[in-house]
């Protein structure tokens, strides 16, 4: 692991951040900026291709997925504030691209894509100074981050960095929380039912805010607390993090 | 069904011929690196077995048809189903003495006494060719002199184990003792009394087989 | 009973109105899950484990063919006499002809899923045959009309109280009682008698060794000795791809089975039959068979990427740690396989038309995957079963059965809005801009909105924020 960053990086925003968390987006960018590095969004990006390839579409997520591969031309790191669609990349593209003609640069690709907090925690070591006033969080952890990126501790280690947060553990925090895509849509009541243990098990905390990396969850889980008109409020960690550093929460 | 073996087999072949499988050498490192002492051996064997309500007593060579007969009149048993054409069942009817419960022969087909052994025998008693450590298990292997209802049907299982038939892993001891090469019409790995857990994933002893296991450790 | 009319979307809702079974899967699921967690503690010697039981699982695979045809020539020299079955109907068939050779009327039998996916109790019943479970589990299902709803726990979906009033109506002698132990040994009472009486005992096979012709069963309770050694002819059920090559891959994969599936380093009773009766010995039965049964296994076998189906050790594991099954319990699938691996197989074995939306049952989240002792990549091919799910194609039985144009031109026109930097700008765009307007009824949004609030899109994306920040493109 190289404790020296990149000169340059590619980053991924992923489509649901494009259209519903922006801000975690810009979040995700000023976090890797402010370590020196010259962030590149290629404007031409749009989405991994995983609702395609999920809803057995192969084909379909394949255009789109050779699209996206096309705009990363430099051997740069590529940073994506999200687990679902770095694992996407990661994990997915080299069996999809699997005899095509640009499966090498797709296997190149992937082999050089990031979840973000994975690239903060160890490429970057990043350190971080809280300025916010002490509250009460939890975490909830994606399930394609921990299972398809290995993503861990990473995010709550640097949680753990800022000093006037007080995280708090959820009892199932490997739980799916019921999002899965078109599963939520597909098969709504057992959506629903899942996202609701995952509600009653944030309120059990006692956190103010639930902090994730996966804005697929977050769409879920905020709207459901959202729904029961709970005070918490769900945070993409990108966001969290720069809202901590500023002082601005 | 001719057909529908022929039908089958060819099926396998064919695609298993169209597309090999690759495959990866067993690395059975893990198992054989599950060792304990011999002196460790024992103690885990019975820390294992009391944890699933097995019993254990100790005995000598010399006085454990004594100490067996002892035990079983202690608590209550009145009849005692044995191999007497084993060695062990020889030297449990010569060592037997006066009172305690009653002897009672397995020398003739199950068929000849089934109700008996299902309504009106307390316990069998039988040997062992070891124990396994790793899982806390009895071996037992069955013969035509040590028929294997034995070990089942009764509602106490009274169990010989000599103390120095003690083997780390299943795996140890089938390869050690090339099972391979011959297994018996049953072979038994036997840990404790029967037990359940299938209302309310409460654990309950002595479902259909018997409700005790006693080992008697033999040094 | 082979329900013709399935609808998981259906069952499922069913299941979910019911509390007191959500509450019973809940706490079962999870003293399963941290009782495993338990057995695996040291992560090496986990990852040793699972590296060594999918090596046996695969090996053997790759010789199917071969190790089926030693299996039963080793087997046939023992005694056992083996037949084949390609379908459910030709099995049910053979076991009934054993049966009415020796004129059997009662059979008893170990708890076997294959038996389960032929139906055989029904079967046998419709000839007049009684065939009694013997596994309290199964017992206890059985009493009450049901399918079992986990294939290690089949009686799961109860509680104590449940069972003790189903005792009461069902049992002659039975006085009401919620005492465990009462209940258990009352079930041992009755059930002794019928191992008595019984002409034929049934099992499944845990594992098939073909180097030694021997049948490997694991139990705790007893029955399955019973039932294989009591009645004077026992017949044993397996699915083809249950065999191992050799007597020392038994170990290992025994090991990750108990250990996954009921968290014990054993069971009780690991019990190795070879042959039948021999010439002097005092009990056993005196003819023993062996059916081998394909139903689809072959066809599964024939694609290399969902050939590895066929590794599973039937454990349980995987639903005991899917989030899916612990909401809806087994009988939401409405097939002897739930959960996970009942989504992949189910639709392998009854075909996508029937049951193409198993595979949709499932949010992708992994947890299977990561525990399954034998490294089947479960979520893979539930991926790769919904495609085949939407395209004619040979593969899998009914491929192309959910087949829809409204669908097919939904993902067309994504890929061709996501697939050019113009057309995915001007998409979202007007998104960003009117999506909010977008009325709760819509579909998807329907189903969304029935417990969550809409997502509100952002008045500007992330394109539009990086470009107006300065962000450089290249």
């Amino acid at each position: 692991m190289q404790t020296k960053g990149p000169d340059n990086v590619y980053f991924f925003g992923t489509c649901l951040v494009d259209l519903f968390y922006p801000q975690a987006g810009m979040a995700g960018m000023e976090l890797l900026k402010r370590e020196g590095i010259r962030v590149v969004f290629p404007q031409g990006q749009s989405c991994c291709g995983q609702p395609a390839y999920n809803s057995g579409y192969r084909d379909e997520a394949l255009k789109v997925a050779r699209a996206q591969v096309a705009l990363f031309t430099e051997d740069w790191p590529i940073v994506v504030p999200s687990g679902s669609c770095s694992g996407m990349i990661k994990t997915h593209y080299p069996d999809l691209f699997k005899g095509e003609p640009d499966e090498a640069q797709a296997v190149a690709v992937a082999g050089r894509t990031y979840e973000l907090t994975q690239f903060l925690v160890h490429i970057l070591n990043v350190k971080l100074e809280d300025k916010g006033e002490p509250v009460r969080i939890t975490w909830h952890a994606s399930c394609h981050a921990q299972r398809e990126m290995g993503v861990l501790d990473e995010p709550k280690a640097l949680l753990r960095q800022l000093a006037n947060v007080e995280l708090v553990e959820l009892k199932r925090e490997k739980e799916c929380c019921g999002f899965g895509g078109t599963f939520a849509v597909r098969h709504p009541e057992i959506s629903a039912a899942m996202v609701e243990d995952k509600v009653a098990d944030i309120e059990g905390t006692g956190a103010k805010a639930v902090v994730s990396g996966d804005c697929g969850c977050l769409m879920n889980i905020n709207g459901a607390l959202d729904a029961g008109r709970k005070p918490v409020k769900g945070k993409h960690i990108a966001e969290f993090l720069m809202e901590r550093i500023h002082g601005s929460h | 069904m001719p057909d529908a073996r022929a039908a089958i087999l060819s099926r396998l072949r064919a695609s298993r011929d169209a597309h090999p499988m690759e495959t990866v050498a067993s690395d059975f490192t893990v198992l054989k690196e599950k060792r304990c002492s011999p002196a460790e051996r024992l103690e885990r064997i019975k820390q294992m077995m009391e944890a699933v309500h097995t019993e254990f007593i100790d005995a000598s060579d010399q006085d454990w048809p004594t100490v067996v007969q002892a035990f079983l009149a202690k608590e209550g048993v009145r009849t005692l189903l044995y191999a007497p054409a084993t060695e062990a069942g020889g030297r449990l009817a010569s060592g037997w003495g006066e009172g305690g419960p009653e002897l009672v022969r397995y020398d003739r087909t199950v068929d000849e006494f089934k109700e008996e052994m299902f309504t009106a025998i307390d316990a069998g008693i039988t040997t062992t060719l070891g124990a396994i450590a790793d899982t806390g298990s009895l071996v037992l292997w069955p013969s035509a002199d040590e028929p294997r209802l034995l070990s089942l049907v009764p509602h106490m299982h009274v169990a010989l184990l000599k103390a120095d038939a003690l083997y780390d892993t299943f795996w140890q001891v089938m390869t050690e003792n090339r099972w391979a090469q011959g297994m018996p019409t049953n072979a038994l790995l036997i840990s404790g009394p029967s037990k359940t857990a299938d209302i309310e994933q409460t654990l309950a002893y002595g479902v259909h087989g018997p409700k005790r296991l006693v080992v008697v450790v033999i040094k | 009973m082979a329900p013709t009319d399935v609808n998981f979307g259906r069952a499922s809702r069913t299941a979910l109105k019911d509390q007191q079974l959500r509450a019973n899967f809940r706490r079962a699921m999870d003293g399963l899950m941290s009782k495993r967690a338990v057995q695996f503690a040291d992560p090496k010697e986990w990852h040793a484990m699972r590296a060594l039981g999918a090596s046996v699982r695969v090996r053997a695979l790759s010789k199917l063919p071969e190790l089926l045809e030693q299996l039963e020539a080793n087997c046939t020299r023992n005694g056992i006499t083996v037949h084949w079955a390609s379908t459910t109907d030709e099995a049910n068939a053979i076991v009934l002809k054993i049966m009415q050779d020796v004129n059997a009327k009662l059979a008893v039998k170990g708890k076997s899923m294959v038996s389960e996916e032929m139906h055989l109790n029904a079967f046998l019943e419709k000839h007049g045959i009684e065939s009694l479970e013997a596994d309290l589990g199964e017992y206890i299902v059985q009493l009450d009309h049901e399918m079992p709803s986990h294939i290690i726990m089949p009686a799961i979906h109860k509680n104590t109280k449940q069972i003790a009033h189903l005792f009461r109506e069902k049992i002659k002698e039975a006085e009401y009682t919620e005492d465990v132990a009462q209940l258990t040994d009352l079930a041992r009472r009755v059930l002794r008698k019928k191992f008595m009486n019984a002409d034929v005992g049934i099992s499944g096979v845990n594992a098939a060794v073909a180097e030694t012709g021997t049948l490997c069963l694991v139990e705790n309770e007893g029955n399955g000795r019973m039932v294989t050694t009591v009645p004077s002819v026992h017949i044993a059920v397996m699915g083809l791809e249950k065999v191992v090559e050799k007597l020392e891959d038994v170990p290992p994969v025994l090991s990750l089975l108990t250990r996954s599936a009921t968290a014990q380093p054993i069971t009780t009773y690991v019990n190795m039959i070879t042959s039948p009766r021999k010439e002097g010995e005092k009990d056993g039965p005196r003819e023993i068979h062996l059916v081998i049964l394909d139903n689809g296994r072959s066809k599964i076998y024939a694609d290399e990427e969902l050939r590895h189906t066929l590794r599973c050790i039937r454990c349980g594991a995987c639903m005991n740690h899917c989030p899916v099954y612990t909401r809806v319990g087994g009988h939401a699938f409405e097939a002897p396989y739930p959960g996970p691996i009942g989504s992949i197989l189910v639709p392998q074995m009854e075909g996508l038309g029937k049951r193409g939306e198993l595979p949709h049952a499932c949010t992708m989240c992994n947890a299977c995957v990561e525990i399954c002792p034998v490294k089947i990549p479960i979520v893979e091919i539930m991926g790769r079963l919904r495609q085949e799910a939407v395209h004619p194609g040979d593969a899998v039985k009914d491929a192309g059965a959910c087949a829809s144009m409204a669908e097919a031109l939904i993902w067309k026109g994504w890929a061709v809005m996501n697939s050019s930097p113009t057309t995915y700008r001007f998409a979202t765009t007007i998104a960003a801009k009117l999506g909010n307007a977008a009325p709760a009824s819509l579909p998807l949004l329907k189903e969304w909105t029935s417990v969550r609030s809409k997502p509100r899109f952002a008045g500007r994306t992330l394109h539009d924020l990086a470009r107006e920040k300065g962000i450089p493109d290249a």
